[in-house]
């Protein structure tokens, strides 16, 4: 079987003054329904395998502050 | 789900219905045992899930528990149309005053059970149907409220049968009419099912058959009452490599459902297919347009990505497959974007080339806006509900023959 590959279609970042806060952390990882976001002892730790995965529901945009987290779609190059 | 005769018989039993003294058995000596406790003559019936047992050498009569085991050693050998029995069955030879015809099928156009009775047992009710069609009662039930006695005796009396005949055999076209609807059968028949020179009625041969997406729910008959094992799928045949992947992949992901076969299947077109009757539907499609499909598929109950890429990557993988075919109805849960990931990253792991791989992607539905869009970064035609079924499967075809789509 070939590797698998990942980020082919979403990117997802988050901003490092809100990457460490553990509330942050803790509430990304609650609101993803694909697993994107793991909560890794406090900071945010995005979840490879799981990008591709993203069905664009914007739940992690509203649970940071405001242009905190961005979802980026790289086949048509917009952000959410 | 089919039933072997000896399971069929149980459940036959357990809803009520007389049946002979039988034993089920899976050596000689089992058979001589039971042969004993019958006395008389019996009958040893292969235990398979094919027809022409008979023709083959399956089923023999016997005189003596010693003849009876002899013959018991030879069937338990005897292999019939590619199947190994999975044991005998050793019936009383009956001493038969009249066959006749027992059987509740699904009517798929009524959306009710179908109660069928025949005073011509013993051959298909299909050819009395078409020979003798005065001799066949018909009879439908509800699905929801009980089925009353007076609803066989209807059916019954429709062929021409009376008296103490239609009193004895009325109980036992309801209580088929009851298992079938209880037991989620899709097939429930008794032929024949016999009038004995004593007047009394049994059945002699059954044959049941389940509807595969209630094997999870009738778990007290499956489980406890037959005791059939979780992982016994009774599929007539071995499971290929491609559709043993395609259901670990399946299981290993609640989200949405994948399924792929292959049995039989040649071709050079892979299926990618689904969604509310749609893979049959598409196969077809192919098929009667001079396409080969390599496999059936379905996809649905909106699929993760790696679902869908899991399925698509077995595809591709398979022997001959040149171009994927992505087909559905019209999707309401499932998303046009996630499956369009999915394939794409399937062409992509295996370092083809989307645009020239996926022949057709043909998925009208939720989010296609935006499977449109992932679609055409990667050079893959897509269709929406103005391409209907047949013409998308006509283009896939093309596509694979090299003729300009």
């Amino acid at each position: 079987m070939a590797d698998q590959l990942n980020k082919v279609f979403i990117e997802v970042e988050v901003d490092a003054q809100v990457a460490n806060d553990p509330a942050i952390a803790a509430k990304l990882e609650e609101v993803c329904p694909v697993d994107i976001f793991k909560n890794a002892g406090g900071q945010v730790e995005i979840v490879d395998a799981n990008v591709d995965e993203c069905v664009l529901c914007k739940l992690c945009l509203e649970a940071a502050p405001a242009g905190a987290v961005h979802v980026r779609k790289l086949y048509d190059g917009t952000e959410l | 789900m089919r039933f072997f005769e000896f399971e069929a018989r149980k459940i036959v039993e357990l809803a009520g219905i007389p049946v002979t003294k039988y034993g089920f058995c899976t050596t000689p000596e089992e058979a001589r045992a039971v042969a004993a406790e019958i006395g008389g003559p019996v009958v040893i019936k292969s235990q398979v899930l094919t027809g022409g047992r008979m023709k083959a050498g399956g089923v023999k009569f016997a005189d003596t528990p010693e003849e009876a085991a002899e013959h018991a050693a030879a069937i338990l050998q005897l292999e019939i149309n590619g199947h190994m029995p999975r044991g005998v069955l050793v019936d009383p030879k009956a001493e038969v005053k009249q066959e006749y015809y027992a059987g509740v099928v699904w009517d798929g156009t009524a959306k009710r059970p179908l109660m069928l009775f025949s005073d011509m047992g013993g051959i298909d009710i299909e050819e009395v149907a078409r020979t003798h069609p005065d001799h066949v009662g018909r009879g439908h039930v509800s699905n929801l409220f009980p089925i009353p006695d007076f609803e066989a005796k209807q059916a019954i009396a429709a062929t021409g049968v009376s008296g103490s005949q239609l009193n004895r055999a009325t109980p036992i076209l309801a209580r088929l009419a009851r298992l079938f609807r209880e037991n989620d059968m899709t097939l429930a028949e008794i032929n024949p099912l016999a009038e004995l020179t004593d007047g009394s009625f049994v059945a002699l041969d059954a044959h049941m058959e389940m509807e595969n997406e209630a094997v999870g729910r009738q778990k007290r008959l499956l489980r406890g009452e037959l005791g059939i094992a979780e992982d016994d799928d009774r599929e007539p045949y071995e499971h290929s490599k491609f559709e043993e992947a395609v259901a670990a992949i399946d299981a290993a992901d609640h989200r949405g459902v994948i399924q792929g076969k292959d049995h039989g299947f040649t071709g050079n077109l892979g299926l990618v297919i689904g969604a509310g009757g749609g893979s049959l539907t598409l196969t077809d499609a192919v098929r009667n347009q001079g396409g080969k499909p390599a496999n059936y598929s379905e996809i649905g109950g909106n699929p993760s990505v790696a679902k869908a890429c899991g399925l698509a990557k077995e595809v591709l993988e398979k022997d001959g497959v040149e171009k994927i075919a992505v087909m559905m109805s019209i999707v309401s849960n499932t998303r046009v974007d996630i499956v369009a990931r999915g394939v794409i990253k399937a062409c992509l792991e295996l370092g083809k080339d989307p645009g020239e791989t996926i022949a057709i992607f043909r998925i009208p539905g939720a989010w296609e806006d935006e499977g449109e869009k992932i679609l055409a970064k990667y050079g893959v035609e897509y269709c929406d509900r103005s391409v209907s079924m047949w013409e998308a499967a006509g283009r896939a075809v093309a596509k694979i023959q090299g003729a300009p789509a």
